[in-house]
Parts: structure tokens; C-alpha cells; sequence
């Protein structure tokens, strides 16, 4: 069955669109929700998602040609049959059948891994008379995971990208997951998928664990080198590996980091959360919108870290726009809290919760991106104590909050404490400020973070 | 039977003393009162619904005497105001059930005018015309089978529920085991915008008797009195073992079928007038003027009673609570049980 | 199944044994108790379940009514109004539309619309199902038709001793109950039953056998073939676990969920038609409380959605499903 794809419109004003670039070929094979053509208007550059499965038989607009808000720009021909690929591209067949027939082994010895291999699994199943259910097609339009396999894998906090799948035609099953599980963070086990981790500044996917066998003959020559895989470019890769390398390129990276003091700042969150989990039906109350709200305050102070660099003059926001970064499977997204210096603890907390939600059910619109004047970047959730983020071009610096850990400190009357440690790191664009600015931010913000208890009111 | 006749000629009692027919007038007094309080109601937008029973008023104020309280039973049919009063009901439960009530027999989920009440003997009863007529026939059977003499099943319906299949196999099922039941058949000549020439090959339904081999009886359901001979003689058969009795009422009905109704759709002013020198309320009044069973003095008392006790038992009934959104829960099985366990 | 102590005794018999003694034994311990349907007395019921026993309890029990299943159901109503405890039979399910008001608009009401004033003690029992040449009116599964109806009772056992149980929980029960019984497993299905009266709550699975992969859930014939199939399965190193449901309204959710969320992926079997059958109704109920237990869509494996089913041997096979069907679509949903 065909289907047209109309110019898509970005942005409530938008009328017409370019085509900016064609990520697929005719007679290529696009998935559902992959992004197979490149868009962009006055406003922003985006990805336009196929919206079925199927193999791309026909472009009606060149690239660089604007046409109109709905005007047909590609046909997809529908169809039920799956590539043998998974997210990450091509991978040769035997590899799949050997994954399969081989699945990990949990580096701690157990056997863990209770379902028996399938006879291969790219054998397509005989259909039962009684069956009704079209497995490839369904396969296809289920590449993503099942409820089990992604409760599981936000559980266990495991990428399933990663996993090599021992279900029908590659499928990542809840028993794969939990196999994985039991293997240890050490082992196989890529990006965590949980919000806000590693903002990622190498941005490269860890690869799937490889089952080639090691050299014939276990000599110590060095022979011919077993041949890797190589993972094929989604376009979220091509636009983070673009942007990264402007943004280095064009602002001189300084770094700068404080320890701050966050013992008072974490019993006052604690003191909140369940309160807030009531109020808010469900929302989690994080360190977030609290470091997001000293934040805030210390820009109005240094009001220069809240600026960008132009070729006519530092340009200085009069508006206070948050971006905050998420790491998510597939892509970096830095949505944005509007008028975050309007907003109170708890109003941050919502807004950011929110936005959050959003990113993770990939439901961000081009809105909640544009915009930002500083950004924050959760990082400590996976143990980081310092980072070095590369800045989000058009902005003066970007500010992370790295893990909290208990450290015995030295009090102020030469005692040891054991108090809750934060590292707070900032990359600053050395064109628009300079160390004298940007550690008088950081001092603020460390001053402000640790004057943060519960007294506060949210 | 002897008919009523007036002055001057002598009444035929059908061993009826004059305290029954008193009690008999009063009946149909009431239920003329009830049923107009109803239209009343709905016409001052206090009740959705209500449903009329004018013309009535003999067929069922007659029956009802002949009914023995405690030991027979009554399946009844949505129109049978007279007789659910006449077996015991008050005018306080029958105004609860028209305003939905908690405290009506069925907590307020029936449509008004579907009487039940255990302690009378009356069967619960659902507005699908005919489906109780089986009913009664089990409840009959359940009567034979503990032999059970000096009890009955009375089952009442129109001419038009006549027609279902189900009313078919209840008389046969009856007729087949002598079954201690009285079909009485209240025909007024109307099922809804149906007259009877459009419901049945054979007019006369009393005739169908013959049928089933059980003996027929048609009758002026205008004359109370004949209407209790007929019932009585049949209940009692039903009630000697001597097996079931189909009585046809002749009556009218005057009204409309329901507040939801507009007869003038499907019939003339002038037929209903033309029926309306039937009514029996007036005529009963003049025989028993006539015959001085009662004076005028008296009659006009009761009538001032019979309006009193209506409006006492609508105030009283008005007064009441509804159900409760809980109460929609209540009742479904003994215990509590949701479709899931 | 009905375990009891160690000096229970059991006789082995099939599913039309199990009726007759569980009707006997009801006839003989309470009075109340009558029979009555199209051929039950003089010819013993067309499957001989009540043979003889007009001839022990007399006529004015066990009652040959004319063929009206209408008044069949509506006099029982009446009688367990009246303070009777009537068995109702519908010959065949395929017979029983013509009651169809009388049990979903008057025995399912009678409680409730009298609001509580009077009740219903009444069986309804009717041999439905296919498998036996029995064309297009003598093959039908109706419960689907009637599971809808609150106030109404179903089951559908598929072991005598089950069948037992169940059947003298439908004859205690104070409301309207409607017992199937498949007829294909009348003679076909043998089992140990207990001696003496005993009940199985309604309501209630059976696990007939645990698994670890997948989960089977079905009633009827085709629970019998079911765990054929898991049997199958076990050999070639799947593992089912499969439920016999017992009880259609009410259903056991307890079981089902604890199942799905052991194995994470539900097959559900019947004869019955797909659109709508009780499948759409268990496939509703899992997808709402344990979605996120589920490793692969819910599937149904039921009969094609034409009328059960026609008369000539292809027609029927090709309507019914069969160990082999069903272990195929075991395979395919373990292989997911």
C-alpha cells in the first residue's frame, strides 16, 4: 500500500518547508518513525519520522526546493516484511544467527539464561491455521520494545540497543533483558536510557558485544585484524556530531568547577518529595529544580553568562531560558523551561518534570526547543564527578551538577564531617566572559546552593 | 350472571354483602384518584412517567374481592392499579414506586406502576409483555406439587400480550397439568395504537379456551359484581384441584396508554366519548345509590377520604429520599460479586 | 481438581456420568429439586443423563414439557420464585435463543429489580459445542451471548470431577446459573470424582499444568486439547502453563494475572467465534492490569467468524481447531 508524505508544518506560523536533506534513497528501506528526509524552515532544521515501515519508492522534491505546508514530498511503500537490520543498521545475517545461537555469557559464571535458543532467528514461523497475527508484520511495526522489555530495561537501567535479541527475527525479549541484567554493569551493557545521565560529550553509541572468537591458535602475532562493525549514521548523529564540532570550533572552551556543600540542600528535598509526589499526581521532585532556581539567581547577578557572543557585540539576554539536557536512546535533546526566572522551586520542578516526560515519549516539539539562554545538565545520576560539557552553540556556558557523594570535609573550626559533596563544573565561552566572571557565577552559585535547607520554601 | 341492573329491579349480590360492596366502590374510588394523582404528578413535571388504568376500575376492584389475601398469589401486569390496591397495597407504597423512592418495593430501579410486594403476594414483574405469564404458571405448579389446596394463581394481562408466544405456551403448559391458575384477560379493546381487529383473526378471546381444553368465560369487566362471580367461581376451580379458567374482562380504556402516549393519534374523541357512558366508577355509584347500600352523604364522605388518603400518602411519599448511588450496587447476586474475581 | 483426604474415595466415569449422579443426588437429598425440559423424563434426556429417573422420582418431577423453550426457562423462573429449586434443560444451546429473554431479561433481573424482595434459584443446563457432525443448529457455543449479562451466572467445566463440583455449586447457588456442558467431552473425557456432595467455588481457575514461557487460558474441549499441546511443547523444551478456566462469569483474574506475569505472554483458546468471544473480554482485562507484564501482544486463538459450523467434514475441520493448531500457535507466540 502506498502512502504520500505531505510537507510536514513546523511551527504554528510556518507555511512552507525546505527539503534539506534526503536521508534515504528510492528503493531504500525506511522503518516506522525512522527519519528518512530533512527538513527545515526559517526557524529550525528538523527530521521528518516516516510514519510506516516499508521501502521509499519515490522523492517528488529535490533537495534544496521549498514547497508549500502539505505538499506531497515522498511516497513509502507499505510493507509488512522486516529487514534483517536492527536500529544501528545492517548487520550480516550469520552474525544474527550466531548471536542467537550463542547468546552472553554472564561473566559471573551463572546460567542465567533460562530460554533455549531458537532454531535460528530469522526463520520465518509457520503460520497456525487458526493464527490470524501476521508475525513479520507485526515484528516490524514492534521493533520497539514490548512493556515487559522496557519496564525491565528502565528497571535495570540497560540499554537495549545493546542487547543482542533471542526473539522472533531479533527481538529484544524480556528474558534478554533480565539476562543482561544479572551480567553486571561491567559487562555488555551500553548508554543508560535513565533521563538525565551522561549529557554524552563523546556522543558515540557503545557498540554490541561481539562474539568473535579470538585468533586461531592463540599465538601472539598480531595477524590480520578481525573486522568491527560499523554503525551507520541516523540523522540525530549526524546533527549532535555537527553541532559539537561548531560549538568547539567556534566558542574557546574554558572549564571551572566548585565543590558545594549540599548536605542541608538534600534534607530540605527530602523533606519535599513525598509532599510534592502527592500534589503533583505522580511527579518526582529532583535536585533538579532546585539547582535550576540557584541557577537562575546567579545569572541575574552575572547577568554576562546569560548573554552570547555576536560579531556585533555581546549580546545579553534580557530573558532567562533554561535549557536542560537529556540523554536519551536515540538523540540529545536540550528542552527548554521558558521564563525560568519567573518560575518558583516547585513551578521549576513541574515545568522541567514535564518537559522531561515529554523528551523521553519523544513528543518535544520544535517549541520546546528554541530558545535557550543557559543551560544545566543533570550528570551525576551515573557517578560522574566532573565533566567537561561543550557548550550549546549561541550561549556563554552551560553548567552541570555532578554525583553527590558523602566525603569527610574540614569544618570551618578545623573539625572532619562527613557532608553530602556536589561538584558543580562549568564550560564558559572565553569570548563573552572571562575567569574573573565566570567563577564569581560559580562562588554565587555555590553560595546560593549551600544557603539551600529546609527552611527554603519551595 | 346477572347484570347490575338499576332502581327498582333487584341486584344480583353474587353473594356479595353490602360491607364488600362498599369496599369494592371504595377501591375503584382510589384507584380513579391514584391514577389521575399520577398524571397529576407528571403533568406538574414532578415524575417522568405514569401510566393510566381509567375504564378499569370494576374489572379489577371485582377481581381483587374474589382474590383469598395470605393464600393466592397475583401476577399482575403494569395497568393492574386496581388490584394491587385491592389485594393490599397501600396508596403510600404505590406513590413511593411513582416517585422512585428508596423505600419502594424495588428501591426505585422499575418504572413506576410494577408493583411487587412479597408480603401480598404479588410477583415481581418486568415490563416485557407476557414473560411473567410463565412465571405464574411455575409459581402454580410450585402450588400443585407441595399439593397445596385452597391456593391459586391469579395472572392478569391485556389483549394484546394475548398475542405473544409465550402467553400461548403458558395456557397449553396449565392446561396440560390442571395447574390451580385463572388467566384473566383485561381486554379494553386497545394494545396501545393496536384495536383488536388488527391483533387477532378471531376477536372473542375467551373463545380460545376451547384450544387448550380448559373452560372460558367472557364477561362485563363494567360490573364489579359480575366480574367477581366469574373470578370467584374460576379461582375457586383453581384452587380445588379443578385446573385453570380463561376469563375475558370487557372493558375501555378511556385514557391514553401512557403519559408518553397521544391516543388521538390513532383514535376519535368521539369513539372515547362514545365509551365513556360505560364508566363504571358513575354507574357502580348509582347502584349503590339506588339500592341504598350507601347514601349520598356517604359517597361524598368517601370520595373526601379516598382524595385525603392520596393526598396524605403523596406528601408522605414525596417526603422520602431516593436511592443512593451506592444503592445501584445492592442486589445484583446474594453476596458481592463483580463479573472478575 | 477437587482434592480431598486420603480416605476419599473416587470412581472414574466421563462427563455424562458426572451430571446424572450430581442430578440424582439432587433429586434424592431435597425435595424442592424438580427437572424439567423436552424429552427428560420418559426418554432419560437425548444423552440418557436423566435416564430413569422419572421412573424413581415420578413425572410431577421430572417433567417432559412441549417443545417451548421460552416457557421452558419462564415456568422454572416462576417455580424459584415460588420457592422451587427447578433444573431447567434446553435440549441443545442451539435451542436456547428463543428463551433468551426470559434468562437475560427476567431470571437475571428477578433480584435485582425487586430489589432483593425476590430471588432465583435456578439451572439452566444445555450441552453446547461442536466435533460431532452437528452442522449449523446443534453445534453453537452461546456463552459469549450471555457472559455479558450481570446477574447471570456461567460455567463451563471440562473434567467429571469438575463437573460435579460445579454443578452442585449452581444448585446451591440462590441465583440463576447457566451450566454448560460441551458435548463432545460427554462420553469423550473421563476422570476421577469424588465420592459424596462437594463444591467448587464459581469463579475459580484450575491450573492444569505450570509453565514458565507462556500462558494458555481456555475452557471446554479445547482446554483437553490445550494441554495435549502443552504436552507436545514439553518435549520440544517449551513451557506452557495452562489454565482451565471452569468459570465464565464470574471469571478468575487472580489466576490469569499471576500467570501473565509469571510467563509474560497470554494465549487464549476457544471454539468460539474470535469477534467478541470471552478472548476479546480476557485480552481487555490483562491489557488494562498488566500491560507492562507483557513480553508480546495477547493472542487469541479461536474460531473464524462464520456460524458454527458447517456440516461436512472439511467444513467442520476447517472450523475447529485441534492439538496441532493450537500447538502451532503455542510455538509461534513462544517464539516471539
Amino acid at each position: 500500500m502506498a502512502t504520500t508524505i505531505t510537507m510536514p508544518q513546523l511551527g504554528e506560523t510556518v507555511t512552507e518547508g525546505t527539503v534539506a536533506q534526503w536521508l534515504k534513497k528510492p528503493g531504500e528501506s525506511v522503518e516506522k518513525y525512522e527519519a528518512f528526509v530533512e527538513v527545515s524552515t526559517d526557524k529550525v532544521n528538523a527530521e521528518v519520522p516516516a510514519p510506516v515501515t516499508g521501502t521509499l519508492r519515490e522523492v517528488l522534491v529535490k533537495e534544496g526546493e521549498t514547497v508549500a505546508t502539505g505538499t506531497p514530498i515522498a511516497i513509502i511503500d507499505e510493507v509488512g516484511a522486516a529487514t534483517q537490520s536492527n536500529a544501528h543498521g545492517t548487520e550480516p545475517t550469520q552474525q544474527v544467527a550466531n548471536a542467537a545461537a550463542a547468546p552472553p555469557k554472564p561473566s559471573n559464571g551463572s546460567t542465567a539464561h533460562a530460554a533455549p535458543a531458537p532454531q535460528a532467528a530469522h526463520t520465518a514461523p509457520t503460520p497456525a491455521r487458526h493464527a490470524e497475527l501476521d508475525i513479520a508484520g507485526l515484528e516490524a511495526a514492534l521493533r520497539m520494545a514490548s512493556p515487559a522489555v522496557r519496564k525491565l530495561a528502565r528497571e535495570h537501567r540497560i540499554d537495549i540497543r545493546a542487547l543482542q535479541g533471542s526473539g522472533a527475527n531479533g527481538r529484544v525479549t524480556a528474558q534478554d533483558v533480565l539476562t543482561a541484567a544479572q551480567m553486571g554493569p561491567a559487562a555488555a551493557v551500553g548508554q543508560a536510557i535513565a533521563i538525565g545521565t551522561n549529557f554524552g560529550a563523546t556522543g558515540a553509541p557503545v557498540m554490541p558485544p561481539t562474539h568473535a572468537k579470538p585468533p586461531a591458535g592463540g599465538t601472539s602475532t598480531y595477524g590480520e585484524p578481525i573486522p568491527g562493525t560499523t554503525i551507520p549514521l541516523n540523522q540525530a548523529r549526524r546533527i549532535i556530531a555537527q553541532r559539537m564540532v561548531e560549538s568547539k570550533h567556534t566558542a574557546p572552551h574554558a572549564w571551572s568547577m566548585v565543590e558545594v556543600d549540599v548536605t542541608n540542600l538534600w534534607k530540605w528535598r527530602q523533606r519535599e518529595k513525598d509532599k510534592f509526589d502527592h500534589e503533583t499526581g505522580g511527579l518526582k521532585l529532583t535536585m533538579l529544580p532546585f539547582f535550576i532556581r540557584a541557577v537562575v539567581e546567579s545569572l541575574a547577578a552575572f547577568p554576562l553568562m546569560n548573554a552570547r557572543f555576536t560579531d556585533e557585540g555581546i549580546y545579553v539576554n534580557k530573558d532567562v531560558n533554561i535549557g536542560i539536557a537529556i540523554g536519551l536512546a536515540t538523540n540529545l535533546v536540550v528542552p527548554v523551561v521558558k521564563h525560568a526566572d519567573q518560575l518558583s522551586i516547585k513551578g521549576l520542578a513541574v515545568a522541567s518534570a514535564q518537559l522531561i516526560d515529554k523528551a523521553r515519549r519523544n513528543k518535544l516539539g520544535v517549541d520546546d526547543l528554541a530558545g535557550g539562554t543557559f543551560t544545566v545538565n543533570n550528570n551525576g545520576s551515573n557517578g560522574s564527578i566532573a565533566s567537561a560539557p561543550i557548550i550549546n552553540g549561541g550561549q556563554a556556558g552551560i553548567v552541570t551538577m555532578e554525583a553527590m557523594v558523602k566525603r569527610p570535609v574540614v569544618t570551618a573550626d578545623d573539625a572532619i564531617a562527613i557532608r553530602s559533596m556536589m561538584n558543580v563544573c562549568l564550560s564558559l565561552d572565553h569570548r563573552v566572559v572571562d575567569g574573573y566572571v565566570a567563577s564569581g557565577f560559580l562562588a554565587d552559585l555555590k553560595r546560593r546552593l549551600e544557603a539551600m535547607g529546609p527552611t527554603g520554601v519551595l | 350472571m346477572a347484570k347490575t341492573d338499576t332502581k327498582g329491579k333487584k341486584l344480583e349480590r353474587n353473594g356479595l354483602s353490602d360491607e364488600q360492596l362498599r369496599a369494592i366502590f371504595r377501591n375503584m374510588l382510589l384507584q380513579r384518584q391514584l391514577d389521575n394523582r399520577g398524571f397529576q404528578l407528571n403533568r406538574q413535571g414532578k415524575i417522568p412517567f405514569a401510566l393510566g388504568s381509567e375504564g378499569h376500575e370494576a374489572l379489577q376492584a371485582g377481581a381483587a374481592m374474589a382474590f383469598h389475601r395470605g393464600k393466592d398469589l397475583l401476577a399482575p401486569y403494569y395497568r393492574d392499579l386496581g388490584l394491587a390496591l385491592g389485594i393490599g397495597l397501600t396508596p403510600y407504597e404505590i406513590l413511593l414506586s411513582l416517585f422512585a423512592r428508596a423505600a419502594d418495593h424495588n428501591g426505585g430501579r422499575q418504572f413506576p406502576n410494577h408493583y411487587s410486594s412479597k408480603a401480598a403476594g404479588l410477583m415481581s414483574f418486568s415490563s416485557i409483555l407476557a414473560a411473567h405469564i410463565p412465571h405464574a404458571v411455575g409459581a402454580a405448579y410450585a402450588m400443585k406439587y407441595r399439593g397445596e389446596r385452597g391456593r391459586a394463581v391469579l395472572v392478569t394481562c391485556g389483549d394484546g400480550t394475548t398475542s405473544e408466544g409465550e402467553w400461548h405456551e403458558s395456557v397449553n403448559f396449565a392446561s396440560i397439568h390442571k395447574l390451580p391458575i385463572v388467566f384473566l384477560v383485561e381486554n379494553n379493546l386497545w394494545a396501545i395504537s393496536t384495536p383488536i381487529e388488527h391483533q387477532m383473526g378471531q376477536p372473542e378471546i375467551w373463545k380460545r379456551a376451547a384450544g387448550y381444553g380448559i373452560p372460558g368465560h367472557r364477561f362485563n369487566g363494567f360490573d364489579p359484581i359480575e366480574t367477581y362471580g366469574n373470578v370467584n367461581e374460576a379461582l375457586d376451580r383453581a384452587r380445588s384441584g379443578g385446573g385453570p379458567t380463561l376469563l375475558e374482562g370487557m372493558c375501555y380504556r378511556f385514557l391514553a396508554h401512557s403519559t408518553d402516549d397521544n391516543d388521538m393519534t390513532y383514535r376519535t374523541k368521539e369513539e372515547v366519548d362514545a365509551h365513556r357512558k360505560d364508566d363504571p366508577v358513575p354507574l357502580f355509584e348509582r347502584v349503590l345509590l339506588d339500592h341504598e347500600i350507601m347514601s349520598a352523604a356517604d359517597v361524598e364522605q368517601l370520595k373526601r377520604d379516598v382524595l385525603r388518603e392520596t393526598n396524605e400518602a403523596t406528601d408522605r411519599a414525596e417526603a422520602m429520599p431516593y436511592p443512593t448511588a451506592a444503592d445501584l450496587y445492592t442486589h445484583l447476586y446474594e453476596g458481592a460479586w463483580k463479573p472478575w474475581q | 481438581m477437587a482434592v480431598s483426604s486420603p480416605t476419599q474415595t473416587t470412581q472414574l466415569m466421563n462427563n455424562v456420568d458426572a451430571v446424572r449422579a450430581t442430578l440424582y443426588d439432587a433429586m434424592k437429598n431435597d425435595p424442592r429439586t424438580v427437572i424439567l425440559g423436552e424429552d427428560v423424563g420418559a426418554r432419560g434426556n437425548v444423552f440418557l443423563i436423566t435416564k430413569d429417573f422419572a421412573k424413581e422420582f415420578g413425572p410431577q418431577r421430572v417433567i417432559d414439557t412441549p417443545i417451548a423453550e421460552a416457557s421452558i426457562v419462564g415456568i422454572a423462573v416462576g417455580m424459584a420464585m415460588e420457592g422451587l429449586r427447578p433444573i431447567a434443560e434446553i435440549q441443545f444451546a442451539d435451542f436456547i435463543y428463543p428463551a433468551f429473554n426470559q434468562i437475560v431479561g427476567e431470571a437475571a433481573k428477578t433480584r435485582y429489580r425487586s430489589n432483593g424482595e425476590y430471588t432465583c434459584p435456578l439451572v439452566i443446563r444445555t450441552p453446547y459445542g461442536g466435533g460431532v457432525r452437528g452442522a449449523l443448529s446443534h453445534s453453537v457455543s452461546i456463552e459469549a451471548l450471555f457472559y455479558h449479562v450481570p446477574g447471570l451466572k456461567i460455567l463451563a467445566p471440562a473434567f467429571p470431577a469438575d463437573v460435579k463440583g460445579l454443578l452442585n455449586a449452581a444448585i446451591d447457588d440462590p441465583d440463576p446459573v447457566l451450566f454448560l456442558e460441551h458435548k463432545k467431552t460427554y462420553r469423550l473425557i473421563k476422570g476421577e470424582v469424588p465420592d459424596g456432595h462437594y463444591t467448587i467455588p464459581i469463579g475459580k481457575a484450575n491450573v492444569l499444568k505450570e509453565g514458565t514461557q507462556l500462558s494458555v487460558v481456555s475452557y471446554g474441549l479445547y482446554v483437553h486439547w490445550a494441554l495435549e499441546a502443552a504436552q507436545q511443547l514439553e518435549a520440544e523444551g517449551i513451557s506452557v502453563e495452562v489454565i482451565d478456566l471452569r468459570s465464565i462469569r464470574p471469571m478468575d483474574r487472580t489466576t490469569i494475572l499471576q500467570s501473565v506475569e509469571k510467563t509474560r505472554k497470554l494465549l487464549i483458546v476457544h471454539e468460539d467465534n474470535k469477534f467478541g468471544g470471552i478472548g476479546a473480554e480476557i485480552s481487555a482485562m490483562v491489557a488494562e492490569e498488566a500491560l507492562f507484564s507483557l513480553d508480546a501482544p495477547i493472542r487469541r486463538h479461536c474460531a473464524p467468524d462464520v456460524p458454527a459450523m458447517g456440516y461436512a467434514e472439511p467444513l467442520e475441520h476447517e472450523y475447529m481447531s485441534s492439538p496441532a493448531k493450537i500447538a502451532d500457535a503455542m510455538r509461534e507466540l513462544a517464539r516471539f
